[in-house]
């Protein structure tokens, strides 16, 4: 209830309670229930700063973990490249205890259900949409790339925004290249991402590449920032032999290990729940490092979003979730999605730390997932942000979404809104950027894309015995009698196989 | 049932020798379990190896408590969740360990099955040993996307560089006497048609430690199903060490030379009396194997069995229709054409939701087992 009735009230609170410079950003969290609080009732206050743990049962430290489990964590971090900072970090480990109800005085009359710690009220409410204010979307800089609110400016060098922008660009014109291909029949899928491109870079220059992801599958600007190579993109797609994935999933399925990127799958929302569980493990051993988890407003229905939350809230795993809301899933706009506030109002009902931000600000993506990982990683708390943004392409290769939506919002977006646009206008504003280094950038760019496409389309494809390895870590005896099957009938039928565009069986 | 042969145990860690030979205990050790009627069975003690050194008396919950104790102990990153496991579990199986291992490590979720599963596969995504709890098989379905599209696919999809194989996930399984249609079902079924993950269902507490010790140390996602008819009834002298019992491989319990009977879990001890049932009144020679891992399936002991004896029963209380007992039918009619003298018999529950008051009418029992004996060897 009050996780409701109290967005009213939080431009008050946020302007009483906070105090860093990043007080804007109002990040919206359950306040403090169980014991010692003095507060009468839980209320949502509007903070961004990393409040100190105050209730822990059960705390640990990296050194009282037994040293097997120790070099385990060592073995598990060495996987993905990741040095870890033993040092002096210790973590709440803190989950699923008992809170002992205190019992009031005599006379007294307050409810003591255990489900809720409320109050009584005589007053017969319902409480609707209509009780609170729609969560305000947070922005650093406006459409011309001005910063709105000087404190509010992150700060970075221009080192870093450059690396943005070209991220984003890199993202686009890749895109554009691959979503062609596609038409040509080249490959045989692809996804875009235009006009996210802002809330893959701009969250992922706030974590620490150790940090892990489980993406959904448009979250491709994340891995060009942690370095993943645009070759590596192009041999997945092509499905050729220097695919990690052995060619076996559909296009824009990436995955990296050291790039701390869990391999992407179609099912929607099923790495929600993955992300929850890994982040309680990494709390576990004691690190300090969290996982994202990327969905769109879309997956945010599944039951399976709906066990992440929760699990991640009442284990207090640092996962940070972070909702695109792009407006469509597929052809389903969001009003036919939900009814309720968006994606960002069912954290606090869930107890999570909660915010809105303008996905198409780069900054403003910036600023929250930085203090959002900051709450995840000290607190051990999960963390959810939605970014409000606009899918300006197609839902897919396979989709043509003129039939659902109208061509003039496409060009708003397109022309108004798009996050490259506003980074530009700022660089420009700063004398970082002009347009004559933007056309060589884009024509240098579009190079490297075309050679790394057309050096992945020559590859042959792996052999088709990988079809038949890592069912399991070893192969069953049935599993290895069917890959000489397969051996033996492509060889004595190879007229009718693609043999030529495969490496050896 | 002194006479019932020697059976071999090909493993183990530490201490289960190769070849390490199991005697069964004379009747008069049995547990006679429930009395309903024509469905009524008894639970035979195993003895283990002596190679496994000193033992002591355990019912089914209390070593599966125990393989779930040595599993946290040898590797930190082990961890126990689902419903109520933290004060014990509605069976029990769980008493003890989080005040021994600490809240983080032994701990409820909130009531929802995806969630259980989705985020054990997190865990083991990233390294760790996750052991979830499903209350009921029957209540495992709303995490069977997790199970099918996400556990058992996640080496394959992305070349081997991730995998989930620390996960296990184990649930209460099969008939109880009055648990109707949601607290009896047996759906092995269901996932053997999922490549892979591993499907594991023991007879006894013996093997359920040692197998579900191997499930857990395994690298590959697995379901282990426990007989929960089992864990008070089944008692035996338990090991008290560290041992694994090998996946992927069949045990033949009796040997004989005229039928081979085929089951898992508690149709086992079904089967067994079934074949001394067939010896004292048809004077048939029954072989007696014990599937234990459903998903890889041990072919080649099945297959081997039935080329002796030329005759194959396969028995489990889950319908007969996609049953598992259709797949080995057709495999061993495959592989064993020129051997079969009769057709193989399945002898399973019925095409319909499992009853409540009907249950001794449903269950595979005896009865139906020694009539399908009848029909193959008068063919």
């Amino acid at each position: 209830m009050h996780a409701l009735s109290c967005w009213r009230s939080l431009g008050t609170c946020a302007r009483t309670q906070a105090t860093s410079a990043l007080r804007r950003l109002s990040i919206i969290r359950p306040a403090c229930q169980a014991g010692g609080d003095d507060r009468p009732c839980p209320v949502y206050v509007s903070c961004c700063v990393a409040e100190p743990v105050q209730h822990n049962c059960y705390k640990t430290k990296m050194a009282s973990l037994r040293p097997t489990t120790y070099r385990r964590i060592l073995k598990l971090l060495r996987n993905f490249n990741r040095n870890p900072t033993p040092s002096s970090f210790h973590r709440s480990l803190s989950l699923s205890h008992n809170v002992c109800q205190e019992f009031p005085e005599v006379g007294e009359d307050k409810p003591l259900f255990p489900g809720a710690s409320s109050t009584y009220t005589e007053q017969l409410r319902f409480l609707g949409r209509d009780v609170y204010e729609p969560i305000p979307v947070y922005r650093v800089m406006n459409k011309m790339g001005k910063i709105i609110e000087p404190s509010q400016d992150p700060g970075l060098d221009q080192a870093v925004v450059e690396k943005m922008y070209k991220n984003m660009t890199t993202l686009n014109a890749m895109d554009k290249i691959m979503y062609e291909s596609q038409r040509q029949g080249r490959i045989s899928f692809y996804m875009t991402a235009y006009g996210e491109e802002g809330t893959h870079v701009g969250s992922a220059a706030a974590l620490d590449d150790r940090d892990i992801i489980y993406g959904q599958y448009r979250e491709g600007g994340v891995l060009l920032w942690r370095g993943f190579p645009m070759e590596k993109m192009m041999n997945q797609c092509y499905g050729n032999k220097d695919d990690t994935g052995k060619g076996r999933q559909m296009p824009v399925h990436y995955g990296s290990k050291e790039h701390g990127f869990m391999a992407i799958s179609s099912p929607l929302a099923t790495q929600m729940p993955h992300a929850a569980g890994a982040a309680f493990a990494l709390k576990r051993a004691g690190l300090d490092i969290c996982t994202v988890c990327y969905f769109g407003d879309g997956a945010a229905s599944e039951g399976d979003a709906h066990a992440a939350l929760n699990f991640a809230a009442t284990l207090d795993a640092p996962c940070i979730f972070f909702c695109r809301n792009n407006g469509y899933a597929i052809s389903t706009p969001t009003s036919e999605q939900y009814r309720g506030d968006g994606i960002a109002c069912r954290g606090p009902a869930y107890g999570i730390t909660s915010i809105r931000v303008d996905g198409n600000d780069v900054f403003a993506v910036y600023n929250a997932t930085k203090a959002a990982r900051q709450i995840a990683v000290t607190e051990s708390k999960p963390v959810l942000i939605e970014a409000m943004t606009y899918r300006i392409g197609h839902h897919s290769t396979s989709d043509d979404s003129s039939a659902y939506r109208s061509v003039d919002e496409v060009k708003y977006w397109d022309r108004e809104g798009h996050p490259i646009g506003r980074l530009y206008n700022y660089m420009l504003s700063k004398n970082w950027w002009d347009v004559d280094r933007d056309k060589a950038w884009l024509a240098e760019v579009k190079k490297e894309i075309m050679q790394n496409f057309q050096a992945a389309e020559k590859l042959k494809k792996p052999s088709p015995r990988y079809m038949l390895t890592d069912v399991f870590d070893k192969s069953s005896k049935r599993l290895t009698r069917q890959a000489e099957e397969v051996k033996r009938h492509v060889e004595q039928y190879k007229e009718h196989y693609p043999i030529d565009k495969f490496e050896d069986l | 049932m002194a006479t019932l042969g020697r059976r071999l145990f090909s493993i183990c860690r530490k201490t289960w020798k190769k070849g390490a030979s199991l005697r069964r205990l004379p009747q008069q050790n049995a547990v006679q379990l429930l009395c309903r009627n024509a469905s009524a069975w008894t639970f035979v003690p195993d003895l283990p190896p002596e190679a496994l050194g000193e033992t002591t008396k355990m019912n089914l919950f209390q070593s599966l408590t125990d393989a779930m104790d040595i599993a946290l102990s040898t590797d930190e990153t082990a961890v126990i969740f689902g419903e109520d496991v933290a004060f014990g579990g509605v069976f029990r199986c769980t008493v003890g360990l989080a005040d021994k291992y600490g809240k983080d490590r032994v701990f409820n979720t909130p009531l929802c099955e995806q969630g259980i599963v989705g985020f054990g596969i997190g865990m083991a995504s990233v390294g760790a040993t996750a052991i979830a709890e499903i209350q009921f098989a029957d209540y495992i379905f709303p995490a069977f996307d997790q199970i099918i599209n996400e556990a058992a696919k996640f080496r394959y999809r992305c070349g081997n560089i991730f995998d989930v194989g620390g996960l296990t996930v184990r649930a209460p399984w099969g008939a109880v006497g009055h648990g109707a249609l949601y607290h009896s079902q047996s759906p092995e079924a269901f996932f053997s048609h999922i490549p892979g993950i591993k499907v594991v269902i023991p007879r006894s507490p013996i093997q359920a430690k040692g197998l579900l010790l191997s499930c857990i140390r395994d690298k590959n996602p697995c379901i282990f199903f426990e007989p929960k008819v089992l864990y008070r009834a089944a008692v035996e002298q338990v090991p008290v060490g560290d041992y694994m019992i090998p996946l992927e491989e069949a045990e033949i319990l009796v040997e004989g030379s005229d039928v081979t009977l085929l089951a898992w879990g508690t149709q086992i001890h079904v089967m067994l009396e079934v074949a001394q049932l067939a010896q004292e009144k048809l004077g048939v020679s029954c072989e007696v194997i014990d599937l234990r891992t459903i998903v890889p399936w041990d072919e080649e002991t099945v297959c081997k069995s039935v080329k002796k004896t030329g005759r194959l029963l396969v028995a489990h209380e889950a319908p007969i229709t996609g049953g598992f007992a259709g797949e080995v039918t057709a495999t061993v009619q495959a592989e064993c054409f020129l051997h079969l003298e009769a057709p193989i018999q399945r002898v399973c529950g019925y095409d319909t939701p499992f009853p409540h008051i009907f249950e001794p009418f449903y269950l595979p029992d005896k009865w139906r087992c020694l009539e399908a004996i009848k029909k193959m060897i008068n063919y």
